[in-house]
């Protein structure tokens, strides 16, 4: 009797710890669902409202009345130009602190201090950045609303993740490479630069379109350091408007749907090129 | 020849401290800029004015502050469950080829450009929010649902490497007592990967409170505390960012007087996340 009431309680939790999880997979499975529809939802909205507004004169055509009529030509070429600009600084300054973080620094203080200097600057916001290459580059260094000022803010802005990125690649190449090298009489230098940069490039260009991709992207640290003035930056010390700058003023000033939904559309495209192009690198490097 | 090494290992040096100096000189330019102006109308006066009225010299931040931890808060009730709960599905069920289609999606949800996210915050949150609760939808919740889906990126990746790092041990012994899988995911697995999805909720949290443009773009930016979550708001990134395009003289440095605010905020936030274990056992 005492037996088979024992047997029925633990069939009866049993069921109920079934249904427990079940009810706890459907959640989790619906954050996971969640999570894929939204994206789906953004990217979705801007695509079926600006695909049918992008055009060759949209592209190649420059902006008339403040943006609301004509093309983004001057906009596209300033996006590159500041990318550019920012990564020619930026790549070299990241991958060497991470060569230096992971080839020639021992643990201790300072290492932390690194560590800690650019995990904040990671966590800073680009409004703050955005602030402090208004008052640093603009104004106090006099180097105005232009090409240089914004450059150098997002150089500080990206550093983060070139260096992060580069020091996990340097990381995976195997030990056997280097003492490989070492063993054939190379010095730490030439081991590093002939063996350990050309097994890791992938995995550090991966690191570098990301910075591409965070250029592209911003608009709180751009539009106070290069300005937001129309037409095409004919030397470093212009200002010039990149396309989420200019995407922000067109929504923020409802100047013309279809032309905003139009940028919206080719800075999307961008950002997926960007993705893509990352996510195929990292794939290359990790077979490798 | 050695000589020339120990060059190339100072110049890799200097570069490995920019970094560093980066921080120091970024401090201390909001830091001066902002300063005289908090030290003008006193520390306590500009946290806890009620009013903003740079024309008339009047700069109190209080609504500001109330509507950046507003509208963090609605963005991490939202955002935390689902960015958990997508974490433990990739990281516990999910089969290689449906993590291969979700792994790249969060990717391009944490690269996708703010004003991206403002402009559907702009286009469909807000008419959604003004059709539904028949107000003007620039709002609290408007900012917050935007923010909530800007921050599951990052809450996701850190919970999801926080959890894998639980050794299989656990999961193991939990499953050989007789547990079910949920309830080893629940009381052994979520349990030990704690610390680790605390610091990423906290760099969620960061990341909230330092979102400018999305946020700029919905929220409605009227500088009152809000009644509600309907109303519109203000919040630290969006006073900084609405008026910098016009401030001059001392509206200006009162501006760079909340970037300093915003800056605390965010430090105080990353020296948590950065005191807490990412990994479980550590």
């Amino acid at each position: 009797m005492n037996e088979l009431t024992e047997s029925s309680i633990t069939s009866g939790s049993v069921n109920k710890i079934r249904k427990n999880e079940k009810t706890a997979f459907i959640f989790l499975w619906a954050a996971a669902a969640i999570t894929v529809l939204t994206l789906i939802a953004i990217v979705g909205s801007v695509l079926i409202n600006g695909i049918g507004h992008l055009s060759l004169d949209f592209l190649t055509k420059e902006p008339e009345n403040m943006g609301k009529d004509g093309g983004i030509f001057s906009i596209i070429i300033t996006t590159i130009y500041l990318a550019l600009f920012s990564l020619l600084i930026a790549a070299p300054i990241g991958i060497s602190a991470a060569i230096f973080l992971t080839e020639y620094a021992k643990e201790g203080p300072v290492i932390r201090l690194i560590r800690f200097g650019t995990e904040t600057l990671a966590g800073i916001p680009s409004i703050i950045f955005g602030l402090f290459g208004y008052v640093f580059f603009v104004v106090f260094l006099k180097f105005r609303y232009s090409m240089v000022s914004g450059g150098l803010t997002l150089t500080f802005m990206i550093l983060p993740t070139i260096i992060r990125t580069a020091e996990e690649s340097i990381k995976m190449v195997p030990m056997s490479y280097r003492e490989g090298s070492l063993a054939l009489g190379a010095t730490k230098w030439q081991t590093i630069y002939k063996v350990v940069l050309p097994a890791s490039i992938p995995g550090i260009l991966t690191g570098v379109i990301l910075g591409i991709g965070r250029v592209v992207g911003e608009t709180a640290a751009v539009i106070y350091t290069a300005g937001s003035s129309l037409g095409l930056p004919n030397s470093i010390w212009r200002p010039g408007r990149t396309m989420a700058v200019h995407l922000y003023i067109l929504a923020s000033e409802g100047l013309s749907k279809s032309n905003m939904y139009a940028t919206a559309t080719v800075l999307i495209i961008t950002v997926l090129i960007i993705n893509f192009t990352a996510n195929r690198l990292i794939k290359q490097f990790i077979r490798s | 020849m050695k000589a020339y090494e120990r060059v190339i290992q100072l110049v890799l040096f200097i570069s490995a401290i920019i970094a560093v100096f980066g921080v120091i000189l970024i401090s201390y330019f909001i830091i001066s800029e902002g300063y005289p102006v908090i030290r003008k109308v006193g520390l306590l006066d500009f946290l806890s004015g009620n009013r903003w009225a740079p024309t008339q010299g009047v700069y109190g931040i209080y609504p500001m502050i109330v509507g950046s931890l507003l509208v963090t808060a609605g963005a991490l009730v939202l955002g935390v469950p689902i960015g958990i709960g997508c974490a433990i599905f990739l990281a516990e069920l999910a089969k290689p080829r449906i993590a291969g289609i979700l792994r790249p999606g969060i990717e391009l949800l944490a690269g996708i450009p703010s004003v991206i996210y403002g402009l559907y915050g702009l286009a469909v949150i807000v008419p959604f929010i003004r059709k539904v609760f028949n107000n003007q939808g620039f709002s609290v919740l408007a900012g917050s649902i935007v923010l909530a889906v800007m921050i599951l990126p990052t809450i996701i990746n850190v919970s999801e490497s926080a959890i894998r790092s639980v050794p299989r041990d656990y999961k193991e012994a939990s499953l050989s007592l007789g547990s079910s899988h949920w309830q080893s995911i629940k009381n052994v697995i979520v349990p030990a990967a704690r610390s680790g999805i605390t610091a990423a909720v906290i760099l969620g949290m960061g990341r909230a409170i330092g979102e400018t443009m999305a946020v700029i773009m919905i929220v409605g930016n009227s500088p009152l505390v809000p009644e509600s979550i309907l109303s519109p708001v203000r919040t630290l990134t969006g006073n900084i960012g609405i008026e910098m395009g016009y401030a001059g003289g001392e509206h200006q440095k009162a501006l760079f007087a909340t970037g300093i605010v915003l800056f605390v905020f965010i430090m105080l936030l990353n020296i948590a996340a950065h005191l807490i274990p990412k990994k479980a056992g550590e």
